[in-house]
């Protein structure tokens, strides 16, 4: 018979569907990869390898034997393939170089008390420290001179500050336009005005940035008349702009998905456009709605070029009319003169990693809402 | 018929031996088809003849397209079906672990209740199937495509804009270049399901000459809902009900002398 | 959802009251509304009436020298050149990647099976990291790991391809952008009518052959638009080349693979940020911003021509 050939007649189709799968992994590959490749810059920090201490405890040359490789690698900083490629003589000349140069360190800095400390353990990070020449304990991001400061409080300060900011602004206004477009507004005025506000999406961020930082740092400074001309509140508005239409569109979506049947009922029953919209639509919607803000705060808090151009100071500050430098700014700006493989990189890697599992948790919230409600709306229409 | 193209596509060998009388071709033995948990068709028995029309009648949801779909694996694209029992075509098990769905397909071509020409002109939608089968002569697909579609009773309308776009095309014209299409590959058999259903009275009773014609030609199995229909151009009808084959006879007996008490409810507009 | 009417909806029988509370609020989201499309508007006409009177054939034909701080000499030709063909790379490595998993989402994958899911969440996950995240993964990967590892393979002296590179920017943003074209070209796939796949299977078309021969030709406009909205989010991103790629300053226009480039978005947050003399940079910050707004939208007003272009052809057909 013409037909029984089997499967196997069709090599190329087998092939092309493997290879199909294949490519298809790739978006797994790639999270993966941004994880573990942003994690393992960073690693050091997280396994407490790193020692950014300018006075480290010296070993003596003579104990050289009594320590394991592992232990002789880790003190002399090498990497395996450097270790690997060294003998025992130049090892221990690095020894004798290394007690050297901690005894040649300028007497001003063997008598800190800070020289000591190792500035990249987790206390020093998140706690605040009573540093050489303060009068109490602070909190202090400060990655330069010869004692660096990396306490991150500051940037997450920063950060939550413009982004919330940002929200305040923009959520208000963004839902309020959605239940407008997706309400209120004639079909014909719909067309038009969804696009548009959509098309605010399509201006680079750092052409808002721009904007915030060439004409509206000043006409706000003008209405507010604070003293600062770029500070948070500057940047957080700036901000809002970028999360205007992330917001708009999820929770546009989210009204509209909630079935006509809803809204038909409650008009039927007498209820006015803006009761139905008020009392039926929004409520019905009201995950939706929350999915938009988790994921316009997961949007802001990881936007960069807007705050690094508006303002940078890191202050540990709830004042909105202060300076603020967030994790993001921190990361541009910072990368470039950090170099690479030592423990202000290392430390930039673990706010990329703090970054990456924070949107990351936000957009797994905001896509679990938003998928319960859809699935819930659409079991209501049936 | 030109006897080259019939060579070609290899048709099968009892459609080659029954020419004159007419033998079974299509043998369904105890089918069922389960649907996640539900069973959509139970233990289904049933034998169709050669160059016959044979109809499925029944109340939506009776089974009769998920039965039609089943001849040609078609169900095979949904996720979640799982099918017990034989269909045999020509003899040969078609649920048979070494038989090829591609080629099962070329010889039973499909009909579907919307017409679902191609985006392309009409001649591409017509030379479709015959390229997938790797006919690239101009001189042979010019021919094969003028062929179907005068045997789909579309030639005279179409013949002077064979390359503008199908869609172009009314409705019943659709679908009879959809019939042109299934046929251009010379398939042995061809299923209709309910073709007419969305067309004007008059397009319907176009499509019922064709199926007529087209019979001398092909097995043709018709699903319908239209009883009427079923009675003009079939020479058997099967009655379907809740998934079951409630009763199948010739036409003739199914309209004027039902066996079963539940057909002839359903064939005198009792219920349906 | 019952219990809804209102008190207020039942008095609307009694009397024809003016409804204060469905005025004010309807107002109050249109104002909400009118507020977004001004603030859109204020940036466009800002820029326009602002950007306008610097453009000049001389600004965008000009490779500037170092000092490209002063308006009588500079130009951005470079930058131009920088950010079209990163963007154009890009689109060669996103575009195969993307069309290939819409199309294995929509036409083989089960749509319950954990894998579908699996990927569904990835994708969206990757929509979401933010950009300067991308910037890291770009150098911690690309640069440092294949980069160097390409580097020792090929016993390079000094580091090739172990350094901020076209090519390493170009796959950074491949990667970024991956979710837009995997959506855009899975919602043109959907909307193709089941009954088109049916009627090519039907006729003894693989299933191969059904999406090569029926479904992608199909889905073109709708790939298109992928990699249009790919291009418009990639051309104005900065983050993600700061260490991957972008130069403060090139003298010559890159031509390798391994060279860096100098970039638009980049230019404008180095004539914001840097600029010696703020009131002397002003109206060539202000025609930069025009130039890189100006091609973002030639790009999406191109790809709409084109989507344009082809429906009708689809819908006509010769």
């Amino acid at each position: 018979m013409g037909m029984q050939r089997g499967h196997r007649a069709r090599p190329l189709e087998w092939v092309a569907e493997r290879f199909i799968l294949m490519v298809s992994l790739s978006a797994i590959l790639m999270v993966l990869l941004i994880f573990v490749f942003v994690v393992r810059e960073a690693a050091p920090i997280f396994t407490g390898r790193m020692n950014s201490a300018l006075i480290k405890e010296t070993i003596p040359v003579e104990k050289m034997d009594s320590l394991s490789s592992r232990e002789l690698r880790d003190y002399l900083e090498l990497t395996p393939e450097q270790f690997a490629a060294m003998d025992r003589d130049t090892l221990r000349l690095m020894m004798e170089v290394k007690a050297e140069a901690m005894n040649e360190l300028p007497e001003y800095i063997r008598d800190d008390k800070d020289a000591r400390v190792n500035t990249t353990k987790w206390r020093y990070m998140l706690l605040p420290h009573r540093w050489t020449g303060y009068d109490s304990p602070e909190y202090i991001w400060q990655p330069v001179g010869q004692i660096h400061k990396y306490n991150i409080l500051p940037l997450i300060i920063g950060s939550l500050k413009t982004t919330l900011i940002g929200l305040l602004f923009s959520v208000p206004l963004a839902v309020g336009a959605a239940i407008y477009v997706s309400q209120l507004a004639r079909p014909r005025v719909r067309e038009v005005v969804k696009p548009m506000i959509e098309l605010l999406s399509a201006i680079p961020s750092v052409v808002i940035g721009f904007f915030g930082l060439l004409v509206m740092a000043s006409v706000l400074q003008g209405i507010f008349g604070y003293e600062t001309r770029l500070n948070a509140f500057v940047a957080g508005i700036a901000l809002g702009f970028a999360v205007i239409p992330i917001v708009f569109s999820i929770a546009e979506d989210a009204l509209t998905s909630v079935p006509r049947s809803y809204t038909q009922a409650a008009l039927a029953l007498g209820a006015s456009r803006w009761q139905t919209a008020w009392q039926i639509v929004l409520p019905a919607a009201l995950p939706g709605v929350f999915a938009s803000v988790v994921l316009g705060f997961g949007r802001a808090i990881g936007e960069t070029m807007i705050v690094l151009m508006i303002c940078s100071a890191s202050v540990v500050s709830w004042d909105i009319f202060d300076s603020a430098r967030s994790i993001t700014t921190t990361i541009a700006a910072e990368m470039a003169e950090a170099v690479q493989g030592g423990h202000h990189y290392r430390i930039l890697f673990m706010l990329g990693t703090l970054l990456f599992v924070v949107t990351f948790v936000s957009n797994m919230i905001g896509g679990i809402v938003m998928n319960r409600l859809k699935s819930r709306l659409e079991g209501g229409k049936a | 018929m030109p006897e080259p193209l019939i060579q070609k596509i290899a048709v099968g060998s009892a459609a080659a031996a029954a020419a004159g009388s007419a033998g079974p071709l299509i043998e369904i033995e105890n089918l069922s088809l389960h649907y996640g948990a539900s069973r959509a068709l139970k233990n289904i028995g049933l034998t169709m003849k050669e160059k016959l029309v044979t109809a499925f009648i029944g109340p939506s949801g009776c089974g009769k397209s998920t039965l039609l779909r089943c001849l040609n694996r078609m169900n095979d694209l949904i996720d979640g079906v799982r099918i017990e029992g034989e269909v045999k075509i020509g003899g040969c098990d078609i649920y048979g672990s070494d038989v090829d769905v591609i080629e099962l397909r070329k010889r039973v071509g499909m009909v579907f209740q919307k017409s679902n020409p191609f985006p392309k002109s009409i001649y591409d939608n017509v030379a479709y199937g015959l390229r997938l089968q790797g006919v690239k002569r101009k001189s042979e697909l010019d021919s094969i495509v003028e062929k179907s579609l005068r045997q789909a009773a579309l030639w005279e309308e179409v013949k002077d804009r064979l390359h503008t776009s199908g869609l172009g095309l009314s409705g019943g014209q659709q679908q009879r270049l959809c019939i042109a299409r299934a046929i251009a590959i010379q398939p042995e058999i061809i299923l209709m399901d309910e073709p007419a259903s969305a067309l004007d009275p008059i397009a319907t009773a176009r499509i019922e000459e064709l199926i007529l014609e087209l019979k001398k030609d092909f097995t043709i199995v018709i699903v319908t809902h239209n009883m009427q229909q079923a009675a003009r151009v079939s020479d058997y009808t099967a009655f379907f009900y809740m998934g079951e084959l409630i009763e199948f006879d010739r036409t003739a007996s199914i309209f004027t002398n039902p066996r079963q008490k539940r057909t002839e409810d359903y064939v005198t507009g009792r219920f349906g | 959802m019952n219990g809804t009417a209102s008190p207020a909806a039942r008095k609307g029988f009694q009397a024809e009251r003016f409804d204060f509370a469905s005025f004010f609020f309807s107002g109050l989201t249109g104002l909400a509304t009118l507020l977004i499309l001004s603030i859109l508007a204020v940036i466009l006409i800002n820029i326009a009436a602002n950007g306008w009177s610097g453009l000049s054939w001389h600004f965008v034909s000009t490779i500037p020298k170092k000092d490209f701080f002063n308006p009588e000499t500079t130009g951005v030709l470079p930058m131009i050149i920088g950010t079209t063909i990163r963007v154009f790379l890009m689109t060669i490595f996103v575009i195969p990647i993307g069309v290939i998993t819409a199309v294995y989402l929509t036409e083989y994958a089960s749509q319950k099976a954990p894998l579908t899911r699996i990927i569904r969440a990835a994708v969206n996950n990757l929509a979401a990291v933010p950009s300067i995240v991308f910037g890291l993964f770009g150098l911690g990967f690309f640069i440092n790991f294949i980069g160097r590892n390409i580097d020792s393979l090929l016993n390079n002296p000094g580091p090739v391809w172990g350094q901020p590179a076209l090519l390493w920017a170009s796959l950074t943003l491949a990667v970024m952008t991956l979710p837009v074209v995997i959506v855009a070209t899975e919602e043109s796939l959907k909307a193709i009518p089941p009954g088109l796949r049916e009627a090519s299977l039907a006729l003894g078309a693989t299933k191969l052959e059904t999406i090569v021969r029926i479904v992608l030709p199909q889905a073109l406009p709708g790939i298109m638009t992928g990699g249009i909205l790919a291009i418009s989010r990639a051309a104005g991103e900065v983050a993600p080349i700061l260490f991957t790629g972008v130069a403060y300053y090139m003298a010559s226009l890159p031509h390798r693979l391994t060279d860096q480039f100098m970039d638009l978005g980049y230019h404008v947050f180095v004539l914001s940020t840097q600029s010696p003399n703020i009131e002397q940079t002003r109206p060539i910050l202000y025609a930069t911003v025009m130039v890189l707004l100006m091609l973002t939208f030639a790009l999406n007003l191109v790809a709409i021509l084109i989507r344009a272009r082809m429906r009708k052809k689809l819908r006509a057909l010769g």
